[in-house]
């Protein structure tokens, strides 16, 4: 399936969760956030929250600023 | 003297609040965390890429400094939730600068999608620090809307003016409850005395000390320019007069 993640268009196997997103794009879960479809996924149901087909993936993370 | 800041409950000694923007390396942005005092540091948040994390959060952690996310880039209440929320779940704290920005050229508030992000954040259990317009009505609404600090710009974000209507700082001090922390416009350490002497309880600034010349130095100039301003604050300055009043006796 295709899934957008971060502005880019990604090949993921069908049934692939949260955490085996962050594998496959080589993100550790520590200090990143993730919002799918818009809503953020707690990092406790990374592995349990499947991701739909042509979703939208954000994976955010801390950066100098402000 | 003990005279620590206190928001939403935490204590800190500094009344210097940085940001890390600008700087040009991390080694830079250490030297002069290090030599402004700070206790409290805000990050952006951006998506990440292949080259992993900034380092950033590993530095403030290394230097006991707590972090601060802020949703600069937002331009809508929505977006800046959302940013807010992946905050909370990338640093593990419910503290955020609230930025939502009007436009690209002016960085300034908008105050209307600001009012509504505030509320629906301090409705999810955040602890909400807004920056806002120096606007002394803006800035009662959304400590009625249980934010627990007001940031009012001294100027627009980078531009290094200075505080371009101190009375209208004064007038939010004078009616708040909560710190008010005067955020953005900060030129050089007169402007961060200024503003502690108007009586805000901290000041944030990060392009006046990471664009530097020598960021180091600034640092420590606006640490004392904030000592400096709250020692004055607090010392009852004489009064204005029009004529002169001599110092030494007539004869």
């Amino acid at each position: 399936m295709r899934v957008v993640v971060n502005g880019v268009e990604h090949a993921l196997a069908d049934g692939s969760t949260v955490a085996d997103l962050l594998r496959v794009i080589g993100v550790a879960p520590t200090g990143v956030a993730v919002a799918l479809d818009g809503q953020v996924v707690p990092r406790n149901q990374h592995q349990g929250t499947e991701i739909p087909a042509g979703a939208e993936v954000e994976v955010l993370t801390a950066v100098q600023g402000g | 003297m003990d005279d620590p800041l206190i928001i939403a409950g935490r204590e800190y000694s500094s009344r210097l609040i940085m940001g890390t923007g600008g700087a040009g390396n991390l080694a830079v942005l250490e030297r002069a965390l290090v030599a402004s005092g700070t206790e409290l540091t805000t990050v952006a948040l951006r998506r990440v890429d292949a080259d992993g994390g900034s380092g950033v959060l590993e530095l403030l952690a290394r230097l006991g400094i707590d972090p601060l996310p802020n949703t600069a880039g937002c331009r809508t209440a929505a977006a800046a939730v959302l940013t807010a929320r992946l905050a909370r779940e990338a640093l593990g704290t419910d503290w955020i600068k609230l930025e939502v920005h009007a436009d690209e050229r002016t960085l300034l508030p908008d105050p209307v999608e600001l009012l509504d992000a505030a509320a629906t954040l301090v409705a999810d259990g955040c602890t909400v620090l807004p920056y806002t317009n120096d606007d002394p009505v803006l800035a009662r609404r959304l400590e009625e809307a249980g934010c627990a600090a007001v940031m009012p710009l001294g100027s627009p974000i980078g531009t290094g003016l200075g505080i371009r209507n101190p009375h209208n700082i004064e007038l939010i001090v004078a009616r708040a409850g909560v710190p008010v922390i005067l955020d953005a416009g900060i030129g050089t350490a007169s402007d961060a005395a200024l503003a502690m002497e108007l009586g805000c309880a901290a000041v944030l600034l990060a392009t006046s000390v990471t664009r530097a010349t020598d960021p180091e130095r600034m640092a420590a100039a606006m640490r004392h320019g904030v000592t400096a301003g709250r020692l004055a604050h607090g010392a009852g300055r004489v009064p204005q007069r029009f004529w002169a009043q001599a110092s030494s006796p007539p004869r």
